[in-house]
């Protein structure tokens, strides 16, 4: 188990901490899903969290955007604890983040505007023609000007996906939790995905924390890499310092 | 001394339990703004407008086939004038609410229970709350307060249809008069047979929408989770309907 991942990569800790999260443990149906997480995420760089199936990333995302609450532990975003926030505090929050679903989870009876217009509709004050113009011009950011007035059932699984990140981008988020952004999606496509991620990246200068299988993803957006075990990372750091550990669990990811 | 109830009996109490929370969670959120005006609207028009053929068919049959089981026998007796009285008073106080309120607990209480499943399954309610927005309110508030409201016009329209199949039939088999079916209707229908009928029907809304959302809302993950939503939101909200019903009637005979 190691308690920093991020000091083995020898990145720039002077920035300032945006996620803290500090021994976080969950039961999930009686199994210890995360048993004790301890992770630093600093402003602007992108965190892939690599791990199998079910050993808890999806949960560990859960807990940042106060989804799930934790059994025991500190989840501090953005200076605030999270758990321990009530509802309004929480709605005001959350218009600091985007959650990037692995569905898309685009509103099925809603039209891609309309998509598009339901978080901004709710948190920003803005005249019917910035309303407009904000979603062209984020739809234009993810390449999907053209789907504007498409249902999500005529969106293949690409575009479901930028769309869900456009319904995200449209809010300005300070930090972008993915979960499996290129899960079920072909080889061209995910390189496609990534490439926005970075994009995304380099634009608006987010913070992101993504979690992946796909090692490809990893090696085009990580800043830093953390492998998830048994409920604790087991290791953490560059895309080539982990390509070169000596676990064997870890290099299994890379192989 | 620990009580071990039977299984059956946990579930049903553990489930009147969450529906209880559940309707106490709608009048805490109901009242509070913001209001989502538009989608409760949307869904005054997906659960009255396009419930309106069934509804309509409906109505017109129990109007007709009432009207028409009713001839051969009464006019053995020589009391062909008493069918209006008995379709209008029969309809308005007991078959067209029940009747409808069973119909509307299958289309609206499983399509409710059938959407917000879905949704829960494929993550759209998580996404609405990650997006700062209350789903309950957004989808929760505007269905019931919808259903609550439309349900009872569905039934006034719906008794006021089976009325005309009542009629239609009469007129044809016994050559009833339009003027004396509707002068029949109206005198023997009174206040105290529309009013406590029309009060029900609310409550039987209410229930429907309630039922359905309850369902759809706490959908566990899986795809099959859809169908039980829809499935166990037709059989509650229809045994809630006859409930209510049974109970309405007791408080009716009460007071009236």
């Amino acid at each position: 188990m190691i308690d920093n991942p991020e000091i083995k990569s020898g990145l720039n800790t002077d920035r300032e901490i945006v996620v803290n999260i500090e021994h976080l443990k969950i039961t999930l149906g009686g199994n210890e899903i995360l048993k004790d997480i301890n992770l630093k995420v600093y402003r602007g760089e992108t965190v892939i969290i690599l791990g199998k199936s079910g050993s808890g990333k999806s949960v560990t995302l859960k807990c940042i955007i106060g989804l799930m609450t934790p059994e025991s532990g500190t989840v501090n975003v953005l200076k605030k604890s999270v758990p321990d926030l009530g509802i309004k505090e929480l709605q005001e929050f959350r218009t600091k983040l985007g959650f990037i679903f692995q569905s898309g989870a685009l509103y099925d009876s809603m039209s891609v505007r309309e998509n598009l217009e339901f978080p901004l509709v709710r948190h920003e004050k803005l005249s019917a023609e910035d309303i407009e113009a904000r979603i062209r011009e984020t739809l234009s950011d993810v390449g999907l000007e053209d789907a504007i007035d498409k249902m999500p059932s005529e969106l293949s699984g690409g575009m479901r996906k930028r769309i869900g990140l456009a319904r995200t981008l449209v809010l300005k988020p300070e930090i972008m939790l993915w979960d499996e952004p290129t899960t079920g999606l072909d080889p061209a496509t995910s390189v496609e995905i990534s490439k926005l991620i970075l994009k995304m990246q380099e634009k608006f200068k987010v913070t992101s924390i993504v979690v992946t299988h796909d090692i490809k993803c990893a090696e085009l957006t990580a800043d830093r890499i953390v492998v998830l075990k048994d409920g604790v990372f087991a290791a953490g750091g560059t895309f080539e310092e982990l390509e070169k550990s000596g676990d064997e669990f870890v290099r299994g990811f890379f192989e | 001394m620990n009580l071990i109830l039977p299984q059956f009996v946990t579930e049903l109490l553990l489930n009147i339990y969450g529906l209880y929370n559940f309707a106490h969670r709608y009048f805490q959120e109901a009242f509070k703004p913001p209001f989502e005006f538009k989608e409760t609207f949307r869904q005054f028009f997906e659960i009255g407008n396009k419930s309106l053929g069934l509804v309509s068919l409906t109505g017109f049959i129990i109007g007709f086939v009432l009207a028409l089981q009713s001839i051969p026998m009464l006019t053995k007796f020589g009391a062909v004038s008493l069918i209006p009285t008995m379709i209008s008073i029969s309809i308005v106080r007991e078959i067209g609410p029940v009747i409808i309120g069973l119909i509307c607990a299958g289309k609206i209480g499983s399509g409710i229970g059938a959407e917000l499943g879905s949704m829960k399954v494929t993550e759209q309610i998580d996404a609405m709350e990650v997006s700062a927005t209350n789903p309950f309110k957004f989808l929760v508030v505007t269905r019931i307060t919808a259903t609550t409201l439309m349900i009872p016009l569905l039934i006034i329209y719906a008794d006021t249809i089976a009325l005309i199949g009542g009629f239609i039939a009469l007129n044809i088999f016994s050559g009833q008069s339009p003027q004396l079916y509707i002068s029949t209707v109206f005198s023997a229908l009174t206040f105290s047979d529309i009013i406590p009928a029309t009060v029900k029907t609310f409550f039987f809304g209410f229930a429907i929408g309630l039922v359905g959302c309850h369902q759809g809302y706490n959908a566990s993950r899986g795809t099959e989770s859809v169908g039980i939503a829809a499935n166990v939101s037709v059989v509650h909200a229809s045994l809630l309907v006859i409930i209510i019903d049974m109970i309405a009637v007791q408080i009716t005979m009460i007071f009236l």
